[in-house]
């Protein structure tokens, strides 16, 4: 099945009665795509990837993997993909080696070979004697990702994979999503944190009540977006009137000490070599953070939750 | 081994690391224990059940005595305890979806849960008949035993008839551990399967007990605890025994191709 995307689904969509989880959903990932999936929580981006894993048959339409449809083919469909829903869940009272030692076999019988390389990888080897009933959050999620390891996987499907550790945790979750990503593996991964798609993946689809409302690479989205910008200069005022004067660059306002205008990306390269000409100093000209989730709240229809802003300001 | 051997190691090491799984052996071995010193302690006995004028004859007698009382709910709910728990239980800890994204097909999965239910059932009654014949040996001695014809056979012969018994009383005991399966894959919920599989056994019992129900009372699920009789007449009555085994067959096996279907379709989501 050389050549086949490692994601394509058509039309899909999953109705719970007159609930309508996933509406429609085409999603192309291509080989070696860090994907994002994003969407406020209930957007329909676990009801997805469900249906991708073959847990949940879909309404309409269809998933592929590889070219194969697990509805169809069954679990020969996740032959080379392996990931989690929901966190992943293990027996809590095995091992965290047992755990992995049973899921190897389920899986093809040379897998059990690999199990003490992929506790190495998520660095859970000193704590793999132990009950998964006593590991942390973080220690569950890095056994979910060691259990998806063993399968040799050319394509990773996991569901939010940070949510729910601490800071420590998140940070080491995104170094080893993308030492994995440098592995050539294919990664589809959900979250409802932009910064956090915007810090590992290349293309994303934005999801909301169940629909897709953009997909695509995120920069093209985020130098096509207008995001407002702050520019620290020693003279405030000068630097003002060189930005009323570029086009492109516009909101243009002096507050807090600092002169903060909207413009692409395009206009903000133009801008710093006319501030330059002037000869304005400036000691910092940076995107802001909060622009992204405008992005954000700009595309889903601005019905993101608190949660889900307070996050995105973390 | 194949991957159905491979998973149906894997849900014994899983029940044996469950404490409902000991509290059922443990359930099934203890009875014919408190049977023996209860009646060490008095005089009286269970003279109208099969065996049970005889039952301080010799140890081969218990275990006899013990799979009558046990048949009305004691063993139906051991039984129940583990097969209407054997999916639900999964899908409750959310690990049904962490084996399902594995290499195996649905179908091999669920082999894998059935054939550890029904050998979870066979070591219970098992367990039973050899702690009743150990316990009552102990108390009483092994010595020959008295068929239900009234003809004394040798005590080994009496120990062949006894597993003999055994086996033929696991099939429908078989038979509500299918139908725990059954509701344990469809309400996805272990006490609710738990108690449907009793209910189901209870009700077999009183439908056979009710007046009218004489022309069906042979095909009756409950019916077939009995079927043992016929192994302790002299000569043997095979008529009970092979209806037991095609009547258990039905009762196995419908509710076994009902769970399947469900199992290989079904939507494994979160709570």
């Amino acid at each position: 099945m050389s050549g086949a995307l490692p994601v394509e689904t058509r039309g899909l969509i999953k109705r719970y009665g007159r609930i309508v989880a996933v509406d429609g959903v085409d999603l192309v990932v291509e080989p070696g795509d860090v994907y994002g999936y994003l969407g406020p929580n209930g957007a329909g981006k676990t009801t997805s990837l469900r249906m991708l894993l073959g847990l949940i048959r879909p309404t309409a339409g269809s998933a592929r993997l590889f070219g194969r449809d697990p509805l169809v083919q069954g679990a020969k469909a996740l032959d080379g993909v392996a990931g989690f829903v929901e966190g992943p869940r293990f027996y809590s009272y095995l091992s965290g080696r047992s755990n992995l030692q049973m899921l190897a076999d389920y899986d093809e019988p040379d897998s059990r070979a690999r199990i003490e390389e992929v506790l190495e990888v998520v660095e859970l080897r000193d704590r793999a004697k132990d009950r998964v009933g006593g590991y942390s959050h973080g220690m569950r999620q890095r056994l979910g990702i060691a259990a998806a390891l063993l399968r040799s996987p050319r394509l990773l499907l996991l569901d939010e994979p940070t949510t729910g550790l601490d800071p420590a945790g998140m940070r080491d979750m995104r170094e080893l999503v993308r030492r994995l990503a440098e592995e050539k593996i294919t990664i589809m991964l959900s979250s409802h944190l932009l910064y956090e798609v915007e810090e590992l993946c290349n293309r994303v689809a934005i999801i909301r009540k169940g629909r897709i409302v953009y997909q695509g690479a995120l920069r093209e989205l985020m130098a096509a977006t207008t995001t407002s910008y702050v520019i620290r200069a020693g003279d405030l005022e000068r630097a003002r009137t060189v930005c009323l004067t570029q086009t492109g660059v516009e909101n243009v306002a002096v507050e807090d000490g600092v002169v903060r205008f909207s413009a692409d990306e395009e206009s903000v390269a133009a801008l710093s070599v006319a501030l330059g000409q002037a000869r304005i100093g400036i000691t910092a000209l940076t995107p802001e953070r909060a622009s992204l989730e405008e992005l954000f709240l700009g595309l889903t229809g601005g019905e993101s939750s608190d949660h889900d802003r307070a996050a995105v300001a973390s | 081994m194949t991957a159905v051997a491979r998973i149906y190691r894997w849900e014994l090491a899983k029940l044996l690391a469950q404490k409902r799984t000991y509290l059922g052996l443990g359930a099934a071995a203890i009875v014919p224990v408190i049977f023996v010193v209860v009646l060490l302690l008095q005089t009286g006995g269970p003279n109208d059940v099969p065996l049970g004028r005889y039952i301080r004859d010799t140890g081969l007698a218990v275990p006899f005595v013990v799979l009558f009382f046990m048949s009305i709910w004691g063993f139906p709910l051991i039984t129940a305890l583990v097969a209407g728990d054997i999916v639900a239980a999964e899908h409750h800890n959310g690990t049904l979806k962490t084996i399902l994204t594995r290499s195996r097909e649905r179908g091999e999965v669920f082999a894998g849960k059935v054939l550890a239910a029904a050998t979870y059932t066979m070591i219970i009654v098992f367990a039973m008949g050899l702690v009743g014949v150990v316990a009552g040996s102990i108390a009483w001695g092994f010595h020959p035993l008295t068929s239900l014809s009234g003809t004394k056979v040798s005590a080994g012969h009496g120990l062949a008839l006894l597993l003999a018994s055994l086996a033929i009383y696991t099939l429908p005991l078989a038979g509500i551990a299918a139908f725990g399966l059954l509701l344990s894959t469809v309400t996805q919920n272990s006490a609710a399967s738990v108690v449907g599989a009793l209910m189901w056994a209870l009700l077999m019992q009183l439908l056979g007990v009710l007046p009218g129900t004489e022309s069906f009372r042979p095909y009756l699920l409950g019916t077939q605890f009995e079927a043992w009789h016929g192994f302790l007449r002299v000569p043997a009555d095979w008529a009970p025994v092979v209806r037991a085994v095609w009547v258990c067959a039905l009762y196995i096996l419908l509710p076994l191709s009902a769970a399947y279907l469900v199992f290989l379709r079904r939507d494994v989501a979160g709570e």
